[in-house]
């Protein structure tokens, strides 16, 4: 255990893992801040459905704007911007994440370590499980003039992958996406490299799984939300297939079964968790505007995080998908068409239904987005359907991503006690219950 | 004589389009032993669905007639309009004589609503139909013929004729024939928008989108004749605008209404536009699903939910304009509808570099006031009549 000092939250103690991530993360975006002088070139894409191992397979550095967003929010950046947006004409109804992009773009395009950005030498857009995605990318091809090329994943409507969804995917790879690459980069695809990456890819989702799965232990070792994005982070952005992220995953696995054998609980903003009150599972997406708030939230009450859905936006690998070199481009498109957000409701519903049971929580949370429909749009009935399957109580909250207008604080406070308060009574009511069993038995 | 007339047909089809029992449906199922099937905006092949002896029933929200109770607890208030009013008609009963839904790729809200269904009425045929964003015919041509194949076998399987590329070609011939009353009658109001004013069109086009294609043929064709033998509709001073962004979730009638009241003349719009998304003849030559997916690929509107990769976004909006001889742009999306709203900027952009007026507001289906309305595309109106070409 290590503690690193930060400039806005005093003392907070990180993981050696950690550290070792927000190291490979700043070195990525230092690398990108000197790419016009090194000459290395850009593509911007996002996480669900990124093809990271592709692009690099072309020495490529990807560039994810929903990152850079939520970077920009935790860097108290976010709120200048979305104004900045409006005023440029972008409705106060939409996501917020593209308001935040654009109006970073207007201001200098300065990435979360101070340094700018570089414009993209194309736009990769996969459109993957999210529509707005499209329009987003519609927009930056105004501000940038660069190529722009589209991989058109389709939504797993009936709740399964078919050979026709692959088929439509693997040959826009063939025909669309690596020839743009190509012409981007200048080099050749080279599948025997993209082989390799993939192997990489594997193993380092390997062990991301193992991490997740600790949660499992009581008390958990980890929290799978607020830490899990911290977990994510590698694996959903620029290193999905390297060295750095066989090692890191590696280091992050070592660690988590370290503390299980300690029966430690999760480490959060202000140290090691002592009690486990509560184990819950989160759907939705986190606030990142006030996101250490936020935590504390949970950390004071003794609420962990077992599961997450938000952490298998960017693949869903516990459900035992793994890259597989013996097929490269199949399993790129199945990875691309199996992202959370690409699942239909009910196949949701089942995901967040086995996440209660196999984790033993002892609820559903949903934190809905104010401004990402592809989560939010139908969440009460997710709730009323987990809670109808499992018997847990389903806990609704508000706010947003990036936006601080949408995070008010005492509300979610109050929200989250009375949810606590209830599994509390409902816990102490099925206790009462057992010994009135017991006394009759 | 032919006022009186056209007041009727218009009567009728305002009250068949607000007939959320679906009697009409009812009846059809009735006397013919067909399936019914809805469909929420924008477009789905119609003609396929009829050559299989399904009625393709348009189901556009609840308008301002319905009264949302269970709707709410399915959707957060910054949610738009249109899916709680479906789920509410759902849970209401009031879709029963539906043997299923169809779900076009459109948005996310939508595209939820369709797993909401499948959770809802396990029993029906609940379907997300995936429309390519490619449109290369060896990509999402291919992509969209195994689309529709798949809908085709679906549809059989619950009971429909099967596939029939002779009544395909059948069905296409049909819907080309209403698809191009509609767009004659979009052509007469844009030459002599006081012939065809717009509350009229458009609740005829809602229930041609209810109504078998037969009948919905016949009644646009009496329509059109009427308008072409009235001689007693006269033009006025009114400002000619296009208003953009109503291509889902539809304002209530009394909005459009306000509009025509306020001093506009709509020259095009973005209403029904079921009945436009082709804009041109589907080919009846050759493999009619093979003519069915070319005309999606070729012969599409432009549209916000439609990926538009080339540097051509937003001039499609500057060219409607010109070609309708418009003097302004009206942009009135619905309350947080994503494609709209996200694609408004850039169309801002295209039609500011061209130098056209426009204003912007924004509805729900069941919003009740429209003096604030009424005032901005008033003055918009009055603007324009005063001050363009100064």
């Amino acid at each position: 255990m290590s503690t690193d000092t930060t400039a806005r939250g005093g003392d907070v103690q990180k993981d050696d893992s950690q550290l070792r991530q927000k190291t490979m993360i700043a070195k990525h975006y230092s690398r990108l801040a000197q790419a016009p002088d090194t000459g290395e070139k850009s593509v911007y894409t996002f996480v669900p459905g990124n093809l990271t191992e592709l692009i690099r397979n072309f020495d490529l550095l990807p560039v994810l704007p929903e990152i850079n967003a939520l970077q920009s929010a935790m860097r108290g950046k976010s709120k200048e911007y979305i104004a900045a947006a409006e005023r440029l004409g972008h409705s106060e109804d939409v996501c917020t994440y593209v308001k935040c992009d654009v109006g970073m773009k207007h201001a200098g395009n300065v990435g979360p370590t101070g340094e700018r950005l570089p414009d993209p030498d194309l736009l990769l857009l996969s459109y993957t499980g999210c529509f707005t995605f499209m329009k987003w990318f519609e927009i930056l091809k105004q501000e940038y003039s660069c190529p722009v090329t589209m991989l058109h994943v389709p939504y797993q409507g009936e709740g399964e992958i078919t050979d026709s969804m692959r088929t439509y995917v693997v040959d826009q790879l063939k025909q669309k996406i690596i020839p743009a690459l190509e012409q981007a980069s200048g080099k050749k695809f080279d599948i025997d490299k993209l082989r390799e990456q993939l192997a990489r890819s594997a193993k380092a989702e390997d062990d991301l799984v193992a991490v997740l799965e600790s949660a499992k232990n009581r008390p958990s070792p980890i929290d799978a939300y607020f830490g899990g994005v911290y977990y994510i982070g590698p694996i959903f952005t620029a290193f999905r297939g390297t060295e750095e992220a066989v090692d890191y995953y590696r280091l992050l696995k070592a660690e988590t079964l370290q503390r299980v054998s300690e029966g430690k609980g999760p480490v959060t903003p202000d140290g090691e968790m002592d009690r486990e009150t509560y184990r819950l599972v989160v759907e939705g997406p986190p606030n990142w505007t006030n996101f250490r708030q936020f935590w504390r939230m949970f950390a004071e009450e003794g609420a962990v995080c077992v599961a997450s859905s938000y952490t298998k936006v960017g693949g869903v690998y516990d459900k035992g998908f793994r890259h597989d070199p013996d097929r490269p481009l199949e399993s790129l498109a199945e990875y691309c068409l199996g992202c959370y957000t690409n699942l239909n409701l009910p196949s949701r519903v089942d995901m967040l239904t086995d996440y209660v049971r196999e984790y033993e929580a002892d609820g559903l949370l949903i934190n809905s987005i104010k401004s990402c429909n592809s989560f939010s749009a139908g969440q009460l009935m997710m709730m009323r359907e987990v809670e109808e399957r499992t018997g847990v109580p389903g806990g609704f909250i508000e706010s947003d991503l990036v936006d601080p207008r949408y995070f008010s604080g005492a509300n979610i406070k109050n929200r989250l006690e009375s949810y606590f308060q209830m599994i509390t009574q409902r816990r102490e009511g099925q206790m009462i219950e057992q010994q009135r069993e017991g006394a009759t038995a | 004589m032919s006022a009186g007339r056209i007041e009727a047909l218009v009567a009728g089809a305002e009250a068949l389009y607000r007939d959320y029992e679906l009697e009409s449906v009812k009846r059809w199922k009735e006397r013919t032993g067909g399936l019914a099937v809805g469909f929420m905006p924008i477009y789905v092949p119609r003609e396929l669905l009829h050559s299989q002896g399904v009625l393709p029933v348009a189901i556009m929200g609840g308008g301002d007639d319905l009264e949302i109770i269970r709707g709410d607890a399915y959707y957060q208030s910054y949610i738009c309009h249109i899916p709680r009013s479906t789920i509410e008609l759902g849970l209401g009963g009031k879709l029963d004589c539906l043997d299923g839904m169809l779900f076009p790729a459109i948005c996310d809200v939508i595209r939820n609503l369709s797993g909401m269904w499948k959770l809802e009425f396990p029993d029906k045929l609940s379907r997300y139909l995936d429309v390519p964003q490619d449109f290369m015919p060896e990509l999402g041509g291919a992509f969209y013929k195994r689309e529709l194949l798949e809908l085709s076998e679906e549809l059989t399987e619950r009971g429909a004729k099967a596939y029939d590329p002779e009544a395909l070609r059948g069905s296409i011939g049909l819907y080309n024939r209403l698809s191009e009353l509609v767009r004659g009658l979009y052509r007469v109001r844009r030459d002599e928008p006081w012939r065809v004013p717009t509350a009229e069109l458009y609740c005829l086009q809602r229930a041609a989108s209810i109504l078998p294609v037969e009948d919905g043929i016949a009644m646009l064709a009496e329509y059109r004749e009427l308008i072409d033998s009235d001689e007693t509709r006269q033009p006025m001073d009114q400002a000619r605008v296009i208003l953009a962004g109503s291509f889902c979730e539809q304002p209530p009638l009394g909005l459009i209404k306000t509009l025509e009241r306020s001093g506009c003349y709509i020259v095009d719009d973005d209403f029904v536009q079921v009945h436009r998304w082709l804009t041109d003849e589907v080919s009846t030559e050759g493999d009619p699903i093979d003519a069915l997916v070319d005309a999606f690929l070729t012969k599409t509107m432009a549209s916000p939910t439609r990926y538009c990769g080339d540097d051509s976004k937003g001039t499609e909006l500057v060219e409607r304009t010109e070609a309708a001889a418009a003097e302004g742009v009206l942009f009135c999306a619905p309350s947080f509808c994503d494609p709209a709203l996200l694609d408004q900027p850039m169309a801002v952009r295209s039609i500011e570099a061209a130098g056209i007026p426009w204003t912007a507001f924004k509805y729900a289906e069941n919003n009740g006031q429209f003096q604030v309305i009424r005032e901005q595309a008033g003055t918009f109106a009055d603007s324009i009549k005063l001050w363009s070409g100064v």
